[in-house]
């Protein structure tokens, strides 16, 4: 055991990637056990591992940790990625919940009918442009600091470049109409290890591909 | 301005209940604005009160505070419902969160359609005795104590009694094969502020009815 936190999922983004993004912005190594079929998940629900029967899976610090929010939130507290006080915490907590609604659609776009792909990808446009991206421009602007919280680098920072990436690779001019994301997805993406995690060869996961969902419905369905 | 906390929603459990069960049981009062028209969601909109155009909203120690689980974690932090320290924590929030996948089920259930009901409420029956309760049960007979995480009343508690009760509502005899958590029921119902939040004329809302559902898709439905 070499101590390192183990991630057991698919070989995929969907709801292991913000760990993945988190972790590396610690600075964190970290192994990765792939889910290829469903006899993989069915062992580690009859082993016990899946404490709801359900990957994400994280073993770190002798626990297996499950719920991808609630590793996140162990994550981002162990590294000093969660503010420095309550409140602090509270603004970062609603930044990451709003992110990770957009994320929700984001991800779940590979998986609609084809007959609901042009719909759906007009909503995610939608509320991307005109409920999510315009709050975090206005709060880039509104204090003209680097990081989202508190002049320090946090958990929001990570998840909200996250998300713009996967939206720019969703529709590339989507960042158009906000100059102060564009700036601070070019100065976070700087940032060491997120520079790392942005290189060929890293632990990042490629969009899913549509020949790939079946694959994926057939592990979990 | 009173200084109690303020929450904005609909009058009615939804997303907002979780919120009203954790204060209640905190001993914290707080006052309620509810949300009965379109136009009266349109102006919070217009007066850019809601972050993310969304409630609920929950206007709390100079906050706006929006998404559900940033207040709940914000008011389990401030009272003391967290646990101890990060790994009491983690176990807290492994235990919410999974509850909180079966609170979804049943928080959507009104709005099944009628020829989904059955099928629906099923599968709320299936999870909630194949996978959410035999954690809990396990959980508190592995420790014997009275509460989940640390020997210690938490946020977690609260999570599993409100969905306990909630689930017991739409199907009767749900915790026929759990005496743990039958014993925890009892337990968390006879603690003075939940057992005050229990009784008729607390801020409690009833389970939602078909007054309930219209409300809230002439209100939301765009």
């Amino acid at each position: 055991m070499s101590g390192k936190p183990k991630l057991h999922y698919f070989n995929g983004r969907g709801r292991m990637e913000s760990i993945r993004w988190l972790l590396a912005a610690a600075g964190v190594e970290f192994e990765e056990c792939f889910l290829e079929t469903k006899d993989d998940l069915t062992k580690l629900q009859k082993d016990g591992s899946l404490l709801f029967q359900q990957v994400p899976m994280v073993e770190i610090d002798g626990m297996k940790m499950v719920q991808s929010r609630a590793i996140g939130n162990y994550i981002a507290a162990k590294y000093n990625l969660y503010g420095k006080d309550l409140k602090e915490r509270a603004l970062i907590d609603m930044y990451v919940e709003a992110v990770i609604d957009l994320n929700e659609l984001l991800i779940s776009h590979a998986f609609q009918p084809a007959d609901k792909k042009e719909q759906h990808f007009a909503t995610i446009v939608d509320k991307a442009t005109n409920r999510y991206f315009p709050v975090y421009e206005k709060v880039l602007k509104d204090h003209g600091q680097d990081f989202l919280v508190g002049n320090q680098f946090s958990r929001a920072d990570v998840q909200l470049l996250e998300t713009l990436l996967m939206a720019e690779e969703c529709k590339p001019d989507i960042l158009a109409k906000f100059p102060l994301l564009q700036s601070f997805k070019a100065r976070i993406s700087n940032i060491p290890t997120i520079k790392k995690f942005l290189q060929p060869g890293s632990q990042r996961k490629p969009p899913l591909q549509e020949k790939d969902v079946p694959k994926v419905m057939k592990i979990f369905y | 301005m009173s200084g109690k906390p303020r929450l904005t929603y609909c009058n009615g459990r939804g997303r907002m209940e979780p919120v009203r069960w954790l204060l209640a049981a905190a001993g914290v009062e707080f006052e309620e604005n509810f949300l009965e028209t379109r136009e009266q969601y349109e102006k919070l909109i217009k007066d850019g009160v809601l972050m993310f155009q969304q409630v609920p909203l929950v206007e709390i120690d100079g906050m706006k505070m929006v998404q559900t689980r940033a207040i709940l974690s914000y008011i389990a932090g401030k009272y003391n419902l967290y646990g101890k320290d990060l790994k009491e924590r983690a176990l807290i929030d492994m235990y919410v969160e999974g509850i909180t996948d079966l609170m979804q089920m049943i928080l959507m259930f009104p709005f099944s359609p009628p020829e989904a009901k059955e099928k629906n409420l099923d599968s709320i029956k299936e999870r909630a005795t194949k996978r959410y309760f035999p954690v809990f049960e396990k959980v508190l007979k592995q420790h014997g104590q009275d509460f989940l995480v640390g020997n210690k009343f938490s946020w977690a508690d609260v999570q599993l009694i409100e969905a306990i009760l909630a689930v017991e509502e739409n199907i009767p005899v749900v915790l026929l094969e759990f005496p743990q958590l039958q014993a925890f029921k009892t337990r968390m119902s006879n603690m003075p502020t939940i057992k005050k939040f229990l009784q008729p004329g607390s801020p409690r809302k009833p389970p939602p009815d078909e007054r309930y559902v219209e409300t809230v898709l002439k209100i939301f439905k765009k």
